[in-house]
């Protein structure tokens, strides 16, 4: 979808704010959040791209006027109701009516779920499309669920940097399709081809697409 | 002042309604069976105290030493940083880029918050904030001006939107005058942002600023 996440390029938001000595967390707030999202991640009920999509896939002004974590939370409500393992009852009311329908992750299990993360490659047998070295053009495709082409890459030449091989498809398994892998490759775009004669001739914007976001320049 | 005061306030607001609100889900999950609190424990812990950018700095302290760990770094870098005992989750696969005079790395997320978390740990909030997103792509020059890096005109700033599972580690270039320290030494003058490509290494101690 064309929402407020896809920030590349967008004007007007001032300068990167730094802080010296940032702790992990800014609030304890965030700290139970953080916690709270991987676990109930760990229960196996959505993938990444599900969440990511969850947290997308709002109006952009509650988009842009959350803080990182709100915008975790409100995706992890979402997600626990859309996926069944709470009912909107109980998360108004915050009381359970019952049990949930799977067994909690439990804490000796984690180290090692971590240590291993879910690669999203996978090994399929097909010849590449595209070669290191081809100039390639991003389709201007514009879907309204889950996708991982910018918007500002849309439309533009590039060459093909790296062969990253066949990873899951954001767009079919962000939308609960499965994983559908597709090869993916590292595209350089000049900075001028993206951005005009205002950028910096030498300077070059590398973005991972997958060969359906792409077709031969 | 006065208006100072009264968003100081809104803010206070806003995060105790927030922080009732995680503490509600946290203890409806907890009731339901769906989490173990002694996993949140696990989960904070290890995010907190064993998972961070000193990870990072001994990869490129050996890079630095090592010129065949540093050849197999760049071949295939997710095997090469499992050696040093780093892999899993948010860096399963992982691919390292290299500065040279020719070449400056900047890696950025501008659809959310991609980051090497088992080599950087979790990303700073400004990694994560529209600023950097939005203007990492654009305007990557002025983005370090800001962090203090000035990259010459003719030098490539090749900036990487991590859209894929890849995570990117920026192996910057070694510092001159450290060539008689060892990888212990060198990993104290890896910064994150020189990880990231917004900073540099640290100059060896003794050396003019």
């Amino acid at each position: 979808m064309n929402g407020a996440h896809d920030l590349g390029g967008i004007d007007g938001f001032g300068p990167v704010l730094r802080e010296e000595n940032e702790p992990l967390f800014h609030h304890p707030w965030e700290r139970r959040a953080f916690a709270v999202t991987l676990a109930a991640g760990m229960l196996g009920r959505w993938n990444i791209d599900m969440a990511r999509f969850a947290r997308e896939d709002t109006d952009p002004v509650t988009y842009l006027n959350a803080t990182y974590y709100e915008q975790w939370l409100r995706g992890l409500q979402r997600l626990l109701v859309e996926r069944g393992l709470v009912d909107a009852e109980e998360l108004a009311s915050g009381r359970a009516a019952g049990p949930g329908p799977v067994p909690a992750v439990p804490a000796e299990r984690v180290p090692a779920i971590l240590a291993r993360g879910a690669s999203a490659r996978r090994d399929v047998q097909a010849e590449p499309r595209f070669r290191v070295g081809d100039r390639v053009r991003a389709r201007n495709l514009h879907p309204r669920g889950h996708t991982r082409m910018p918007r500002y890459v849309r439309g533009h030449e590039g060459v093909v940097a790296r062969d990253h091989g066949h990873q899951v498809f954001p767009d079919r398994n962000g939308m609960g399709q499965g994983e559908a892998p597709e090869r993916c490759y590292a595209v350089r775009f000049a900075a001028r081809t993206l951005w005009g004669p205002d950028a910096a001739l030498a300077d070059s914007v590398v973005v991972d697409l997958w060969e359906p976001y792409l077709e031969p320049a | 002042m006065g208006a100072h005061h009264d968003h100081d306030h809104d803010h206070e607001e806003r995060w105790s309604e927030v922080e009732l609100r995680v503490k509600a889900l946290e203890s409806l999950l907890t009731e339901k069976g769906l989490v173990d609190p002694a996993a949140l424990e696990v989960l904070i812990q290890t995010y907190e105290t064993k998972v961070g950018p000193r990870n990072g700095a001994q990869v490129v302290a050996r890079a630095w030493s090592d010129p065949a760990y540093k050849a197999r770094l760049l071949e295939d870098a997710t095997a090469a940083i499992a050696e040093l005992g780093f892999t899993g989750r948010q860096g399963e696969d992982m691919v390292v880029v290299e500065n040279t005079e020719a070449v400056h790395n900047l890696v950025v997320c501008t659809l959310c918050s991609c980051y090497p978390w088992p080599v950087l740990g979790l990303p700073p909030a400004w990694y994560k904030a529209a600023p950097y997103r939005a203007r990492a792509v654009r305007e990557p020059r002025a983005v370090l001006a800001e962090f203090g890096v000035a990259v010459p005109e003719e030098r490539e700033v090749r900036v990487w939107d991590s859209t894929a599972e890849l995570r990117y580690l920026v192996l910057p270039q070694r510092p001159p005058g450290t060539e008689g320290l060892d990888e212990g030494a060198l990993a104290e003058l890896v910064t994150r942002d020189s990880m990231i490509g917004v900073g540099e290494p640290l100059p060896p101690a003794g050396a003019a600023a």
